[in-house]
């Protein structure tokens, strides 16, 4: 039987704000437990939240950015459910008049490009964090996320397969810090990703009973945790066991690799959601929406066409290139350096995401300093470098975080471009092949190919492959 | 002595703050054990504070327009360092390290702090017996309650135990213990105090408000509470000139009174019926065109409120769950029995009810039918009000249906006392001005009051009106 997977994701940002949502307290990630508190965003009896203005403009921006209907009038509501981490025993969220509705996303597909349509973006408030004590009978809290604002962008169930979903994401999150909007940090938890999922029959029109997946940090795991639920759904179907697939959260576990249950519809909280009496409704003014406007930096569908028309890219390759923020930025950065647009754009989308994905990392990771590559690429382009040679000092850049011309002089690689010292080894190379320079003469001009690559094996690598080309073939000619 | 004569002594040096702070703090000692008006008396800072006054003004420097003067405080109102636990055993020990907005305005106007008041828990209730450390008793019967849940500010002007005091009000809880107290009470408009500090009970609700002897004083105190802040973003803009006492004396001629019919129906009592009526002539020989009116929705009105406050206090009172600071069970078997345990063993029966009460009409399936459509009696009740505003000054009504009962009287019958805020809870629905000043006694000798109620933002009129009518009364 096949089966046709329908996907849709929660987005957790948090805003690029100094301070909280509700109180003067700073956003800072890592600093001491419980620094960046104060009796408000604790929640202490008496205190009252104060909307922090620059929430609303980031989510507006947010809006604009990804195409969204701006709600000109909105307001904020309370979310009601106890948990330590909670200090009001409420979020102070949006419910039924978010800040903005309907927006969308475009994604590459392997059928081409398609839209993925976005639902809502609301603001809301974070909560802090449990600390569990192995060897303890409590658990510590943290409040230092506390109030930190998010935005929670909720997409309609428009992906269709697991890369899709990578693929929207990848896409949201570039939007997202192209604009300045959140720093995106998936590892630091500045964006969180929730999934939904669910399989029907091909040709079937409604949606069967869905899955939602929680605790997903990484591109990585967003692919792992649904290909494993997107199996678990299908071998379920296959089988006739799916009443088994019930409404329910499961939790990803990245250790194990599988998903396992969080609670089901059940055990479901009630909210009691209500409109939150301490703050009054938000009001959007049209300046602030012209603004946002007027202040929108490059976003990724521009960088693309600009990238196409300045570096003469094909369009695969730039869309590999601005499909993250820093990654773009890198490939700019060296080609400001002075390195060629064509062959950055191809060590990087080559050798570069190569050892991204042999390594884990995520390319904002990637151990290589961008000056650093660019003296890589001008030692090649100015022939004291053969290609061969670079390609191991780059696999030890990557692995050491050293200088190139550390690694050349270590390891001796520094390219002939003596012709002197290349003749010596042509000449070797000519008495010792008789027979291919007798296939050169006789028309087959190829067989120069198997003479360079001698003159390149003699050298160990380091001849100038297109100097020992034309030394061979000018000596040939006076044989 | 009212705020003002004892304000102009101590500045005048013909005595100290020091003085005074002493006499009322001898007084309570001596008097408030028949009372029981206060929870917390801060004898040391209060005298502290009163020698800094007087060391200002023997200097010659500047001092604040309640310079010296005692003030009590409910004790719903957070007091940096003092100890502010809404009489419950949950904030039994909870001293806040900040001070609300009106006690910052308070203390840079010079006033002393000397005590905070009792009240019924978290504000619920009419008759200040719901506080769970003691029961406040009428200053003009100790076998009579003193209204609530501001009793013990009403009562501790009322005994002058106190020359003036703050309250809160979020369905009558200052106009009822005013008019129990025979006190002047009032409840200002929705968001022209600053609700930053004040413990929340029902948010779109809560106001603070001042008690004092006589109306001058009260004009005095909210002008010194009102204004806009930034700390409290309900707080309006719209405020206006605050000097409330300008013009006080202008008198009521020429102004339109209404008098809506719908507060003098079943239920209400002869004498506080026939006091309220002799008031009404006095206006009329000052001038004023006193008018019946109808405002037939306020019916609705008491069920509304009980509906929209119980929802927001089941959610303002969630926070109190033993994990950070308040009252926590001894023993527990986990995160959420802590939370469960400590909240059963610390909430008194009222807020027990309220918090039940609010979180089933909030929950799914319920909203509706409940939440939202008392949303929509508050708002059509508010339109109401406007439209009278719009062709009266002023309304006039009854405070409480009732003379203040007897101790335990109505504690075991939940549904009676809430029908004692039958007159004072549409006031707060419609966000509207509204201040008790006393008018008379019954044959018993209990006090009685009138209820003047004015547009948003309608202070200085309403302020205008009880001058006079005091005046006339007297």
């Amino acid at each position: 039987m096949s089966y046709e997977t329908i996907i849709g994701l929660e987005i957790h940002a948090e805003l690029n704000t100094k301070t909280k949502i509700f109180c003067n307290c700073s956003t800072k990630f890592g600093s001491k437990p419980n620094e960046n508190t104060c009796p408000i965003c604790m929640g202490l009896p008496g205190t009252l939240p104060v909307l922090n203005e620059e929430v609303v403009h980031l989510a507006v921006k947010a809006g604009t950015a990804l195409s969204c209907k701006i709600n000109k009038l909105n307001k904020m509501d309370r979310k009601n459910y106890f948990y330590p981490d909670l200090p009001k025993a409420y979020q102070i969220s949006q419910f039924d008049l978010p800040i903005c509705g309907e927006g969308h996303v475009e994604i590459e597909t392997a059928d081409g490009k398609r839209t993925v349509r976005l639902n809502r973006i609301h603001i809301e408030e974070d909560a802090g964090k449990l600390v569990h004590m192995e060897y303890e009978p409590y658990s510590l809290i943290d409040y230092n996320r506390v109030g930190v604002p998010l935005i929670e962008i909720v997409s309609e169930p428009d992906m269709r397969s697991p890369q899709e979903a990578v693929t929207f994401l990848r896409n949201l999150k570039a939007i997202l810090e192209y604009s300045g909007i959140s720093d995106c940090r998936m590892e630091q938890g500045s964006l969180r990703c929730d999934a939904n999922i669910s399989l029907r029959k091909v040709g079937q029109e409604e949606y069967n009973t869905k899955v939602e997946i929680k605790n997903i940090n990484s591109f990585r795991e967003l692919q792992k945790a649904l290909e494993k639920e997107e199996k678990r759904q299908k071998e379920l179907y296959d089988y006739g066991e799916e009443f088994r697939i019930v409404q329910e959260t499961r939790r990803w576990d990245a250790g194990k690799g599988k998903t396992v249950t969080m609670r089901t519809k059940e055990d479901a909280n009630d909210y009691r959601y209500f409109p939150e009496p301490d703050i009054i409704p938000i009001v959007i003014k049209d300046s602030i929406i012209d603004g946002v406007k007027d202040e929108m930096p490059e976003l990724p569908v521009q960088r693309r066409e600009r990238f196409i028309a300045e570096y003469s890219l094909t369009e695969k390759e730039v869309d590999i290139l601005v499909s993250d923020k820093f990654f773009s930025e890198y490939y700019e950065g060296l080609v400001l350096l002075g390195a060629d647009a064509k062959s950055a754009c191809n060590w990087m989308l080559t050798d570069m995401l190569r050892l991204v994905k042999q390594k884990e990392i995520e390319v904002e990771e990637i151990p290589v300093k961008k000056e650093d590559m660019a003296s890589l690429l001008k030692m090649v382009a100015d022939k004291k470098l053969s290609v061969t040679s670079a390609k191991s000092v780059f696999e030890d850049m990557f692995n050491t975080g050293k200088h190139p011309e550390e690694i050349v002089k270590e390891k001796g690689l520094v390219q002939i471009s003596d012709s002197g010292a290349i003749e010596e080894i042509a000449i070797a190379v000519l008495q010792a092949n008789p027979q291919s320079v007798a296939d050169y003469k006789g028309g087959k001009t190829q067989a120069v190919g198997y003479l360079v690559g001698q003159v390149m094996k003699q050298s160990k690598g380091k001849a100038n492959p297109q100097m020992a080309k034309e030394i061979l073939e000018s000596k040939i000619k006076d044989m | 002595m009212s705020v003002e004569a004892l304000r102009d002594g101590i500045r005048n040096k013909a005595f100290t703050s020091e003085e005074i702070v002493k006499f009322y703090i001898e007084k309570i000692k001596k008097e408030d054990g028949n009372i029981n008006s206060y929870l917390t008396i801060c004898e040391e800072k209060a005298l502290q504070d009163a020698r800094i006054v007087d060391e200002k003004i023997s200097k010659g420097e500047a001092v604040g327009k309640l310079a010296g003067v005692p003030i009590a405080i409910k004790d719903n109102i957070c007091t940096d360092g003092i100890k502010t636990t809404c009489a419950s055993k949950m904030l039994e020990d909870f001293i806040p390290p900040y001070d609300a907005t009106v006690v910052k305005k308070l203390k840079a106007e010079d006033a002393i702090i000397i005590g905070k008041t009792n009240m019924d828990e978290f504000a619920m209730g009419s008759s200040t017996e719901n506080s769970a450390f003691k029961v406040t008793k009428n200053p003009h019967d100790l076998e009579r309650v003193p209204g609530g849940s501001s009793g013990g500010s009403a009562a501790a002007v009322g005994a002058k135990l106190a020359p003036f005091s703050l309250g809160s009000d979020t369905g009558g809880s200052i106009r009822q213990p005013a008019a129990f107290c025979g006190v002047v009470g009032l409840k200002p408009t929705y968001g022209s105090v600053s609700r930053f500090g004040l413990i929340a009970f029902g948010s779109s609700l809560d106001q603070i408000g001042p008690f004092a002897n006589n109306v001058r004083d009260c004009a005095l105190a909210l002008e010194v509470i009102a204004g806009t802040d930034p700390l409290d973003n309900t707080s309006s803009n719209k405020i206006g000139s605050t000097d409330y006492l300008k013009g006080i004396e202008d008198g009521v001629k020429g102004m339109k009174i209404g008098v809506p019919k719908e507060f003098f129906g079943e239920g209400l009592d002869a004498e506080i019926k026939e006091a309220i009526l002799t008031s009404i002539e006095k206006l009329k020989s000052l001038g004023a065109e006193i008018e019946e009116i109808s405002l037939p929705i306020t019916d609705a009105g008491l069920s509304a409120y009980y509906v929209i406050s119980s929802a927001e206090a089941s959610s303002n009172l969630a926070r109190f769950d033993g994990i950070r600071y308040g009252y926590r069970a001894k023993e527990f078997e986990d995160v959420y029995d802590l939370m469960e345990k400590s909240r059963t063993e610390a909430f008194g029966d009222e807020v027990k009810r309220r918090i039940m009460l609010g979180t089933y009409v909030l929950s799914s399936g319920y909203y509706d039918a409940y939440y939202k459509r008392a949303l929509k009696l508050k708002k059509k009740i508010k339109e109401e009000f406007k439209e009278v505003f719009e062709k009266y000054d002023l309304i006039i009504s009854p405070v409480s249906p009732v003379l203040p009962f007897k101790c335990g009287e109505k504690k075991n019958n939940p549904l009676e006392m809430y029908l004692a805020d039958i007159y004072t809870v549409n006031i707060n629905l419609a966000g509207i001005p509204g201040i008790s000043i006393p008018c008379g006694t019954s044959k018993n000798g209990l006090p009685i009051g009138l209820q003047i109620l004015g547009p948003h933002f309608g202070e200085s009129k309403i302020l205008k009106a009880a001058f006079a009518l005091e005046g006339a009364l007297k």
